[in-house]
């Protein structure tokens, strides 16, 4: 489903990403952890192309996203991401977020659309919040309105980048536990987080950033209770 | 040079005498109050065109400004240091008495002047749009991106917007420049307020009365535009 080949990443003379080389399954929940800087919010943001990898490809559904021939807008409609900090439209209601892309770049009509965006609303518990700005909700109901929005889309890769960190501590809960539902649903999820404890329940294979590599690729219970790698005991006894 | 001095000083009063002293005299402009006032339409619909023309091609010199095709940001810079770089009124002058030269076309004043203003306006403008769009968060980009919005649309729906808001007050600033300038059509003949105001002064041989009558009304007007954009700015700041 989402394949990348040497993908490399150069900020001026900083190599953010190294030759990373890996694939993401169908239905597969993949959470990407490593300390600050070890290239993950960069790898994930290259897989929709919000940053142009400085060499190597990225394959989503067999499509060459680094190809200048492909349409990125269409790959980009069946790739859903959630940011840090929500990137909400902060003139349009809750449900103008959640309709726009099905509206205007689906082209659904508009009775299609809101039946739609009501029902995600419902499904992340913000029904009553229809009709309010996002400048009225607080940042656990702002992210899950970001979800619904992506998800109007009805993609079948959701990326999320550190969905949880801009998030006062007892809101973070409640945008898991969306995701939680979410990974549940058979969708295909990349997630760069740094909670250790959601990453081990929910996710289904671990990737162990440390310095532009994949440092470490193995199921949860596995890169939790026996980490193969120096670096990754090191960072799992700082975050544990 | 002291005896030359002080006979002008003593022959002062004198000069004043003949010319009636400080006596001012509005009973003897009253019958024309009524055509100095129909003026008043004239600087405004001549102010509102240029202003709404002048901020469309305003915007889209902006956007050519922040584009990625070299030949329209160059372009783009190249009209703004020309219309900046040079007198209004000089413009005005070109567009109005070249135009019969050049093409042959009889211009009317007043279309000259909105021509001139517009194009004048939009100059200015550009660089604050373009400043306006440069603040709106990247991420609100980066949102549009990944729903596979369009460039056109996301730049009419999402940016544009949030760049007006931002820009508001310099945009008033802009109109009230432009209302007070637009006197300048006085010079190529069209018969707005500041033209209605010396033609009557010329007519009478009185100067004072009917200049400084125009001179309240330009100041009421620019002043109940800055009330009129005061409250629409705090209706605006209700829905953050």
């Amino acid at each position: 489903m989402i394949r990348t080949e040497f993908l490399s990443k150069s900020f001026g003379k900083l190599h953010v990403l190294k030759d990373i080389s890996t694939e993401i399954k169908q239905g597969e929940v993949v959470a990407m952890i490593g300390p600050s800087g070890s290239g993950k919010s960069t790898f994930l943001r290259c897989l929709n192309l919000l940053e142009v990898p400085t060499r190597g490809r990225v394959y989503i559904n067999g499509v060459d996203l680094t190809d200048p021939k492909t349409d990125v807008r269409k790959v980009r409609q069946n790739m859903g991401m959630v940011f840090q900090h929500f990137n909400l439209f902060p003139h349009k209601t809750v449900l103008e977020n959640v309709i726009y892309g099905p509206c205007k770049v689906k082209g659904s009509p508009k009775g299609e659309a809101t039946e739609l965006g009501l029902k995600l609303l419902a499904q992340v518990g913000l029904a009553d919040k229809a009709g309010a700005y996002p400048s009225r909700l607080s940042g656990g109901q702002k992210q899950r309105v970001a979800i619904a929005r992506s998800m109007a889309m009805q993609p079948e890769i959701m990326l999320f980048d550190e969905p949880t960190s801009a998030l006062d501590p007892e809101m973070v809960k409640e945008v898991l536990d969306v995701m939680k539902g979410l990974a549940q649903t058979g969708i295909t999820m990349a997630i760069v987080t740094h909670e250790m404890g959601f990453a081990r329940e929910v996710a289904n294979r671990i990737l162990f950033l440390e310095g532009g590599h994949i440092a470490e690729d193995a199921p949860p219970e596995i890169f939790f209770s026996t980490p193969k790698s120096e670096r990754a005991c090191q960072f799992l006894e700082k975050v544990l | 040079m002291t005896l030359n001095f002080f006979e002008i000083a003593f022959s002062f009063p004198e000069i004043l005498g003949q010319s009636g002293g400080l006596t001012l005299d509005f009973s003897k402009i009253v019958p024309n109050v009524p055509f100095i006032l129909q003026g008043i339409w004239v600087t405004l619909a001549f102010t509102l065109v240029s202003a709404i023309i002048g901020f469309s091609w305003g915007t889209v010199l902006s956007i050519f400004k922040i584009s990625n095709i070299k030949p329209l940001k160059w372009f783009a810079d190249f009209y703004t240091s020309l219309f900046r770089g040079t007198p209004l009124i000089l413009q005005l002058a070109l567009v109005y008495f070249s135009t019969p030269q050049l093409i042959g076309y009889a211009i009317p004043p007043f279309q000259a002047g909105v021509i001139t203003f517009s194009l004048n306006s939009a100059a200015y403008t550009s660089e604050t749009i373009r400043g306006g769009i440069m603040a709106v968060d990247r991420g609100q980009r980066e949102a549009a991106m990944t729903l596979g919005v369009k460039y056109p649309l996301m730049m009419w729906d999402i940016i544009l917007p949030q760049a007006f808001k931002n820009i508001l007050p310099s945009l008033v600033n802009e109109s009230i420049a432009l209302l007070k300038e637009s006197s300048l059509v006085s010079t190529v003949g069209a018969l707005d307020l500041m033209r209605r105001g010396q033609i009557v002064a010329a007519e009478k041989f009185i100067y004072f009365e009917p200049l400084i009558l125009v001179g309240i009304v330009y100041y009421v007007m620019v002043t109940g535009f800055t009330w009129l954009a005061e409250y629409l700015e705090r209706r605006m700041r209700l829905s953050d």
